[in-house]
């Protein structure tokens, strides 16, 4: 189906179902319950968990495929949110140009990227492109606040001349729309004690995240991308082979840059705005992390890490000392301020904290992420039935 | 004229005169062996023929053109493949994968950026990698990763996957090093076939005399960077310089 073999089919698919029920799936626990905290079914966490999952994608094609690490991709992710406010302030609300523009100027900017960095590997490449994004940044703050807004950032006003859209009404404000369906519209389902929140915004992005992962899935299997492993795994055969590795490896990078592109249009698409923040180097080594944690050179590695941190980064650091106060009341009154105590510094500003250990704990026993972790939980179920015992833990490349 | 052509080739490393003044010409169609003692300059040599070092000076030809400047994957498009000391592979694809990709590269030269096929259901490369891992006896293999098989595999292989691009000239960097006995014997059989069923030169450097006379036509003695004598087997092996320089010694440390 598709041109996808069975397996990546089924993968595709159960990857469709969960980002169309994600608004049920996200919020299991009943408004104002005790757990209703751990809900991540609303519309902003939702949009950034397919963004993040479309930018880590990208990511996975360039560090999964070749192994070239990248520490400046978070440039890419924020020019490509300029050229989708651009195109809102100049043309249109509409996002399609936006999304559209956004990529293709991502990817022009990753070609004279890639094309200075990929002179070197390793550690050099590494920071090159490290400089790059630090150097992007600093621009966007200082030199190129006429182009980026610098410090306030950018966001669609009023008097932009948006030359495709008819003038506002009186009072109305600009909003990012497909075709007039905003993306701020939801349509809110309440069942019992549940609240469901199903959002237009969301929706676009899934769509674009599933057609962002069905390509993936697609240069995973095609000669192209076995020659993207074949980088990674021994460039001198590669070269003594009569393949030429530079263009691959460029046209991966741009590829990636040009996912990172399409993360930062949808960014724009979901909340018009942009500020020169998103393209510090800590979002850089964030999509870094995300690759790492789900399982790098995986396929649906880089959006389970996506997923992960985002919850972690929305959820984990709401919970403050009132609620561990809560959750912990049952206990006498001593014991619960030590639990308190305890559990504080993981939760809140301290998630990174968590995060630090998680992922630590991850690359010590699970270097393949939580890909492998569930690998090794789906083959102790196998075990488990006697009557399918071949010995099937034959790790395939991609998974 | 030979199919490849050395002339007058010099390479220094610093101080250090690794390659004298060289001439070599390998007839098409033969086999042909390198030997010296270690650190005559064979690898050097080699080097220069497939573009990984500049000769400071003098010409290698290919087929009538000029190799010098041009990138090793370009030498490799010519028709030149090279086998190297420790089997260089591809350890974390498949051995499928692994023949998979000098097949591409015959077919669609360095770099051709095909992203939307399905690799395993282009028929004419599938087929033509199945064929040549018969040829090599490696079918049952297939699946397994590259990196988890034998040395003598991984040469093997690595064999296999220079023949896949049919090229015009092997060259083989000790091929046999660091094998065992029984390894090395594949190796020399596998090699003697390829000699027998293909229209290929074959150029060998090699420290192991056994692999050397149980293979080549015609032998060159390379001693301190520069060519002692050119001949057949039976007369290197009976030549007095080359006893003293090179076999002489090796029967003294036997
Ligand atoms: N890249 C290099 N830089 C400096 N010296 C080198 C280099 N490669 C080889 N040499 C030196 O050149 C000489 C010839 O080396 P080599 O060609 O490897 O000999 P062989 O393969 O015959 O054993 C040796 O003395 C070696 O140390
Ligand atoms: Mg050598």
């Amino acid at each position: 189906m598709f041109g996808l073999d069975k397996k990546d089919f089924r993968l595709l698919l159960l990857v469709a179902v969960l980002v169309v029920l994600a608004p049920f799936l996200l919020n299991p626990f009943p408004e104002g319950s005790a757990m209703a905290q751990f809900n991540a079914g609303y519309p902003d966490l939702m949009q950034r968990f397919v963004i993040f999952g479309i930018f880590a994608i990208g990511f996975n094609i360039l560090f999964g495929l070749t192994g070239y690490l990248s520490f400046g991709h978070a440039a890419f992710l924020g020019v490509g949110s300029y050229a989708a406010i651009w195109m809102m302030k100049l043309l249109t609300m509409n996002v399609i140009p936006a999304i559209f523009v956004s990529v293709i100027v991502a990817g022009i900017f990753s070609l004279a990227v890639g094309w200075i960095s990929l002179r070197r590997s390793g550690i050099y490449f590494s920071i090159l492109t490290l400089a790059f994004a630090q150097m992007s940044y600093s621009l966007a703050y200082s030199v190129l606040t006429p182009i980026t807004g610098g410090e306030t950032g950018l966001q669609p006003k009023v008097t932009d001349p948006r030359i495709l859209d008819g003038t506002l009404a009186n009072g109305a404000t600009p909003k990012a729309n497909l075709f007039g369906l905003e993306m701020g519209s939801s349509f809110e389902w309440s069942v019992g004690g549940w609240l469901f929140t199903f959002n237009a915004g969301y929706y676009v992005a899934a769509i674009v995240m599933l057609v962002a992962f069905y390509m993936s899935i697609r240069i995973f299997r095609s000669p192209f991308g076995m020659m993207l492993r074949a980088v990674k795994s021994n460039q001198q055969r590669l070269n003594y082979t009569g393949l030429n590795a530079k263009p691959y490896t460029l046209a991966a990078f741009v590829i990636s840059g040009m996912y990172a592109g399409l993360a930062g249009g949808l960014m724009v698409a979901m909340d018009t705005q942009v500020g020169a923040e998103r393209m510090f180097w800590t979002a850089s080594g964030e999509v870094v992390l995300m690759s790492i944690l789900g399982g790098v050179g995986t396929l649906i590695g880089p959006v389970l890490g996506a997923g992960a941190i985002k919850y972690m980064e929305n959820i984990l650091s709401k919970i403050n000392k009132e609620i561990l106060h809560q959750w912990f009341a049952f206990m006498p009154d001593g014991i619960e301020d030590i639990l308190v105590s305890l559990v504080y510094p993981f939760i809140g500003k301290g998630w990174h904290l968590t995060l630090g250990i998680i992922f630590m704990l991850v690359v010590i026993f699970l270097p393949g992420g939580l890909v492998e972790g569930g690998q090794r939980v789906a083959r102790l179920f196998k075990r488990k039935k006697p009557a399918e015992d071949g010995p099937d833990g034959k790790t395939t490349p991609a998974e | 004229m030979g199919i490849l052509e050395v002339k007058n080739v010099g390479k220094r490393f610093g101080g250090l005169q690794a390659l004298g003044d060289v001439n070599l010409s390998v007839a098409e169609n033969t086999v042909h062996a390198i030997i010296g003692p270690n650190g005559a300059g064979k690898s050097t040599l080699l080097n220069c023929l497939v573009g990984k070092l500049i000769p400071d000076t003098g010409s290698v030809m290919f087929d009538g053109q000029s190799v010098l400047g041009r990138k090793p994957y370009e030498i490799n498009q010519m028709g030149i493949s090279r086998v190297f000391q420790t089997p260089e592979i591809f350890g974390e694809l498949s051995v499928m994968e692994n023949m998979m990709i000098p097949c591409f590269a015959k077919r669609d030269g360095a770099f051709t950026p095909n992203a939307f096929i399905d690799m395993f259901k282009d028929r004419e490369i599938v087929e033509r990698a199945e064929q040549m891992l018969e040829e090599m006896n490696m079918a049952d293999a297939r699946n397994d990763n590259a990196a988890t098989m034998s040395r003598g595999n991984k040469r093997r292989l690595e064999i296999g996957m220079c023949l896949a691009q049919e090229p015009r000239l092997l060259l083989l960097d000790e091929p046999t090093a660091g094998m065992a006995r029984a390894d090395t014997n594949n190796t020399i059989d596998l090699l003697k076939q390829i000699k027998d069923e293909r229209d290929i030169t074959i150029s060998i450097i090699e420290h192991d005399m056994h692999v050397v006379f149980s293979l080549a036509e015609r032998i060159t003695v390379l001693a301190q960077g520069t060519p002692l004598v050119e001949d057949t087997p039976d007369n290197i092996k009976g030549h007095p310089k080359v006893r003293e320089a090179y076999l002489g010694e090796t029967q003294d440390a036997a």
